[in-house]
């Protein structure tokens, strides 16, 4: 075996990685928590690829010719469902986690991309009912902050049974991010080390989660879009349940999708991606004959308009963004570099989103961090991200000949590799073969 | 509407119904009488009420009866289901009976009394509101409480107050165990004054020094390798 610095030999199984974080662990003595999401790779929507138009089908006329990207959420029960301009919404976020002006922010940028943003484990913001002209309430586990007003000032309800990064963990918010009005929403004391629970107070099962359903329907006189968001561990049967529970939209997170602060044990090794939940959420969903009637928002490592048009044409109906958002308001700007690697990171790496010491004034609860961050300007930029996402999906979308971003199909997609291949239930590019089907 | 106020047989009409007359009610109009007959244990009854009035109900209810109420008193004669009064905000909710699992679990505010036992998880993430249990609790009573008290006169179930935050938990009887970081804490005369102020408000005669005081350690209140058991 030769290596480029003889006697210098790394090992695989203990990289240096490894080595580093065994020694972190014996100084320590405790996990390691972080934010973001999982690091590692594996397969996703990048080891898919559209087949455009050809002979047998024709393409759409970029620019000229309509390719509509609006969706209806809710469909199923709502009195009043949900109507958005593109198909990409903002993630459950919540203050605590972040800042109240970056709460704003994602509201501004919602509201001006005609998209839908949602509330977090800390409860609804003034900030953000104001600045957001759809908002999507979460009911957690925690319940912190919950009540009948916010509900009924809510233009949506998202029961959270579990998030991508953290399928059967409840939230995490450390000491430094508990700041008075923080620790005053939560009902707890401040600059306590707050960790919420990972089951609902008050139902255990989906049989209990149908009548919690009727309860919040009963409180709001049916109106309100009713979303279950589940963590991608075991879709296929979540899927069917949340059906079965009454929900009017299904949001999948898979295990790529964010976190504000959790154990990295954790967002590297509990849940599955994203690219494989989606196709057995989307099986479920068919098998039910509920494809479209209830609606499916997928999450988790949607950066992209071709990770959107992919998502679409997998079956969702629309999907969800928490880290790209964040990074379009400004996190890890390179224009903070110098103060990231003061923290011990740099721009392009900073996770450490539980710590409160955001140089860009997002994840924290410093107010003079949380100063530097312009609500309206992170408004802007994250609606200009959102733009673009929603024409990067169209510009695709006409490729393959579609009038509307939801025309497109499993039948557009073909995979680069067999494991993608397998997990999207897509051909192997270049053959006809999807693994684990027959021929 | 008879001469003592509005009446639901809900063999007459439906769940949705009542709630949706219940919601009517202007939040700053003058208090209403409701009586609810023949509530064979229906889901969601008496929910989301948002206006000063009195609903009693004759029989058993199920899952989630008076939930987020404000400012309504919601008598129960007979036993509740799973979620009594859940995050209720204000008000009084009573039930003559027992209470199953959850019982104002994440309440805020106001006062819930149960004139017969309490399962599990009883005050539950407990926010604010105030429960009366002239019976027992079961297991996993007032897990996770943040804020409020609850009161026990007869026994409690397992692991009683685990992880607990700053609520303040009163038992009369027996206890099984503790949960973790739940402890006993001195009945100063203060806790005495504010104990007996509680159960007159809840009609209960029984003389404050008879119960005891729990809270929480603060031992968990950050993360620490010292507690690492407890993880």
């Amino acid at each position: 075996m030769t290596t480029k610095s003889p006697g210098l030999i790394e090992s695989h199984l203990y990289s240096r990685d490894v080595i580093a974080e065994i020694q972190r662990a014996a100084t320590e003595g405790i996990y390691d928590i972080r934010g973001w999401g999982a690091k590692r790779y594996v397969p996703h929507f990048d080891d898919l690829l559209f087949l455009g138009a050809s002979m047998s089908r024709y393409p759409l006329e970029g620019y000229r010719e309509r390719c509509d990207t609006n969706v209806v959420l809710g469909t199923r029960y709502a009195k009043k469902p949900v109507e958005l301009k593109i198909p990409i919404t903002i993630a459950g976020m919540s203050f605590g986690s972040l800042s109240a002006p970056a709460k704003e922010a994602l509201g501004r940028g919602a509201t001006a991309a005609g998209t839908s943003t949602t509330t977090g484990d800390g409860g609804m913001t003034a900030e953000e009912r104001l600045s957001s002209k759809t908002l999507v309430y979460q009911l957690l586990p925690s319940r912190y902050g919950m009540n009948p007003d916010d509900l009924r000032r809510a233009d949506a309800i998202e029961v959270v049974l579990g998030q991508g990064a953290k399928p059967g963990g409840g939230g995490m918010l450390l000491g430094q991010k508990i700041s008075p009005r923080v620790a005053a929403m939560r009902d707890l004391p401040p600059n306590i080390d707050q960790r919420s629970a990972c089951r609902h107070p008050d139902f255990t099962g989906p049989d209990d989660l149908e009548i919690k359903i009727r309860e919040l329907r009963e409180i709001t006189d049916w109106e309100k879009p009713i979303y279950i968001k589940i963590g991608a561990s075991r879709p296929y049967y979540d899927t069917a349940l949340a059906v079965k529970a009454g929900a009017d939209v299904i949001v999948l997170d898979g295990m790529q999708g964010g976190t504000g602060a959790t154990q990295t044990v954790f967002i590297e090794h509990v849940g599955i991606p994203t690219l494989a939940a989606l196709r057995q959420a989307v099986e479920a969903l068919t098998e039910l004959d509920m494809h479209r009637k209830v609606q499916l928002i997928v999450s988790g490592g949607i950066r992209t308009g071709a990770d959107v048009a992919k998502a679409l044409a997998m079956g969702a109906d629309a999907v969800s963004i928490g880290v790209a958002a964040l990074i379009a308001l400004g996190d890890n700007s390179p224009a903070f570099d110098a103060e990231y690697q003061k923290l011990g990171s740099r721009a392009g790496f900073y996770d450490d989103w539980q710590a409160g010491n955001d140089p860009a004034g997002i994840t924290t609860q410093n107010d003079e961090l949380a100063k530097r961050f312009d609500p309206v300007l992170g408004g802007r930029r994250l609606a200009n991200y959102l733009k673009t996402l929603a024409m990067e999906a169209q510009i695709v979308a006409r490729a393959c000949g579609k009038s509307h971003v939801h025309n497109l199909e499993p039948e557009d997609l073909v995979a680069l590799t067999v494991e993608a291949a397998a997990m999207a239930g897509v051909p192997l590019a270049g053959t006809q073969w999807i693994p684990g089907r027959a021929p | 509407m008879d001469a003592s106020g509005y009446v639901f047989d809900l063999t007459q009409h439906t769940v949705r119904e009542l709630n949706q007359a219940l919601h009517n009610l202007p939040e700053q109009g003058p208090p209403t009488a409701w009586k609810v007959l023949n509530p064979a244990g229906e889901h969601t009854v008496a929910v989301g009420i948002n206006a000063p009035c009195t609903v009693e109900i004759a029989g058993h209810v199920g899952y989630y009866c008076a939930g987020m109420n404000k400012y309504a008193t919601v008598t129960i004669n007979g036993n509740a289901s799973t979620g009594l009064a859940e995050n209720m905000m204000s008000g009084v909710v009573r039930v003559r009976g027992n209470a199953s699992q959850s019982a104002g679990a994440t309440g805020r505010g106001g006062l819930l009394v149960i004139e017969g036992d309490a399962s599990a998880r009883c005050g539950i993430s407990l926010k604010g509101l105030d429960i009366v249990v002239q019976g027992a609790v079961g297991h996993m009573s007032a897990f996770m409480a943040q804020r409020g008290r609850l009161v026990v006169c007869g026994d409690a179930g397992p692991a009683l107050g685990d992880s607990l935050y700053e609520a303040q938990i009163y038992v009369r009887g027996s206890i099984a165990d503790l949960g973790a970081d739940c402890i006993e804490k001195e009945l100063r005369t203060e806790h005495v004054e504010a104990l007996e102020a509680l159960l007159a408000a809840a009609r209960i005669a029984l003389p404050a020094r008879q119960f005891r005081r729990y809270g929480s350690a603060r031992k968990l209140y950050h993360f620490s390798v010292d507690h690492a058991d407890a993880y």
